[in-house]
């Protein structure tokens, strides 16, 4: 265990009773004395402290927003030139088949583009650009910053008692902030279906700002085990569990991270690796999809659970990618794949549960409502 | 009170046995969001997995302490699962046995025995 790295908010982890675990390489808080449930609810009713700091930041630069935004569409599916300066955007790392590598969230700064990308892919996605975009496009990994986000229907206000130009910013807004005295990178955005921010700050001074957020009003530290809750009621994808190499983003029901200017009869159509494979899956259709999962129980039906057409005897149509209790509805949730045929909401299926079929319902994704500041 | 290895207890009135987890079990457990109760009147094999415990995170069972029947459960806790957070060592008791056996009880810990276990 000693080789796992440490974020700089390590220390205040162990400070606040952090329940540390191992997760992607790191040595990270998976939940609070308050706990899962409560950390939960709380990110819902209030505001909640993500440590993030295990995902990779990287900064591209070149010759210009145009050189750098072009190389970038080489390697996503999505419209980067079209991003006006202080907008960020969900992406996609695709592959020659058309599976997805990873999922990120890419900001336009000045000429630069500032990408985050998950921690236990990001030492292979640093490859993957440095090797497609090199020399024209500079890929620096940013080794010496921390990334905390603040998310809940109160992080706004929190956020902008440090620097009121916090209120301004709107829904994948991104800039910079002076919070206290600290600049920061923040982007309006998260992965918990609040409205709230992600913050880059340097290692040096990530301590003080957390510190100095946690300090006000009704805002406390959350582990992963709420954050992984908190994205699956939110109907987001967990890269390796409902997203992976050998999933298209037709079938992951991304469609709606694929701007048209990318898409067939778009001024930018494809360019991107796996791109036939991609309009073939837009235009023939795929074999199975991704839904949202409602158990009619109470059980909760994790991932790997098989999903059939029948209480009894009938057909394998799906299994579980994640799946889990969804404190915000008090009950359990879950997404996974299942077969085309069975895709539309409120198609009734059964989980197979320790030997059991128990009911499940396709559900409409998110299960909780986005609180975006649009 | 008697104490199991695997941290439930067990409170024993002549050759009847009720069963719970312990206050250390459920603060390792985490929030408790769901409980599977044996049918009453069930054989067990001691080590035979007879309740399953899920908390938000993750599923896991409570064995059977010893060979016997299952005589009662305590159906509460399938309403209101939370109970084993809250009061674990009391009134989220999860099922009552008769034993077959009850020379198989000798073997388990006393408190002291089982606080000096989890240390």
């Amino acid at each position: 265990m000693s080789d796992l790295h440490q974020t700089p908010l390590y220390e205040l982890h162990l400070e606040l009773g952090g329940k540390m675990v191992p997760f992607a390489g790191y040595s990270m808080p998976v939940q609070y004395p308050m706990g899962v449930m409560k950390e939960h609810l709380h990110t819902r009713s209030q505001a909640g402290l993500f440590d993030v700091s295990h995902m990779g930041q990287v900064m591209l630069s070149g010759a210009s927003w145009e050189a750098v935004a072009a190389a970038f569409e080489t390697l996503v599916p999505m419209d980067v030139l079209g991003l006006a300066d202080g907008r960020q955007r969900y992406g996609l790392f695709t592959n020659d088949t058309g599976g997805i590598e990873d999922d990120l969230m890419f900001a336009r700064r000045g000429d630069d583009l500032f990408v985050v990308v998950n921690a236990a892919c990001k030492g292979a996605d640093i490859a993957r650009m440095k090797a497609a975009l090199e020399p024209e496009v500079t890929v620096t990994p940013i080794t010496d910053r921390a990334l905390i986000a603040v998310q809940g229907p109160t992080a706004a206000a929190a956020v902008a008692s440090l620097d009121a130009a916090a209120a301004d910013m709107r829904f994948m807004d991104f800039g910079t902030l002076n919070l206290d005295g600290i600049e920061v990178w923040a982007s309006r955005s998260g992965y918990t279906g609040e409205d709230g921010f992600e913050i880059s700050v340097a290692d040096a001074e990530a301590e003080t700002l957390a510190r100095r957020l946690l300090a006000l009003d009704g805002v406390e530290a959350i582990g992963l085990g709420a954050r992984d809750s908190l994205r699956l009621e939110a109907g987001l994808c967990l890269y390796g569990n409902d997203i992976d190499a050998q999933t298209n983003p037709v079938e992951a029901s991304l469609t709606w991270a694929i701007q048209k200017v990318r898409r067939k009869g778009g001024d930018r159509e494809g360019g991107y690796p796996g791109a036939d494979a991609v309009q073939k899956a837009f235009e023939g259709g795929v074999a199975r999809k991704r839904v949202g999962l409602a158990p009619q129980g109470r059980a909760p039906m994790r991932e790997g659970t098989q999903l059939y057409d029948a209480e009894d005897g009938g057909r394998l149509v799906g299994s579980v990618t994640s799946g889990s209790f969804g404190p915000t509805l008090g009950g359990p949730v879950a997404m996974g794949y299942v077969g085309d045929e069975y895709a539309s909401v409120d198609t009734a299926l059964w989980g197979e549960v320790r030997g059991k079929r128990l009911p499940v319902r396709v559900a409409k994704l998110p299960f909780v409502a986005a609180n975006f500041k649009r | 009170m008697k104490f199991t290895e695997e941290h439930e207890w067990l409170r024993v009135e002549g050759d009847e046995i009720t069963v719970g987890i312990t206050i250390h079990a459920a603060e390792q457990l985490g929030d408790v969001v769901f409980v599977e109760l044996p049918s009453e009147g069930t054989v067990v094999s001691k080590d035979d997995e007879v309740v399953v415990i899920e908390s938000v995170k993750a599923a896991s069972d409570i064995l059977a302490p010893i060979d016997g029947e299952i005589i009662e459960v305590n159906s509460a806790l399938t309403d209101n699962p939370a109970m084993v957070n809250d009061d674990p060592q009391g009134e989220a008791w999860f099922f009552k046995m008769k034993a077959s056996d009850p020379s198989q009880m000798d073997e388990f810990m006393d408190e002291a025995a089982y606080q000096k276990f989890i240390g």
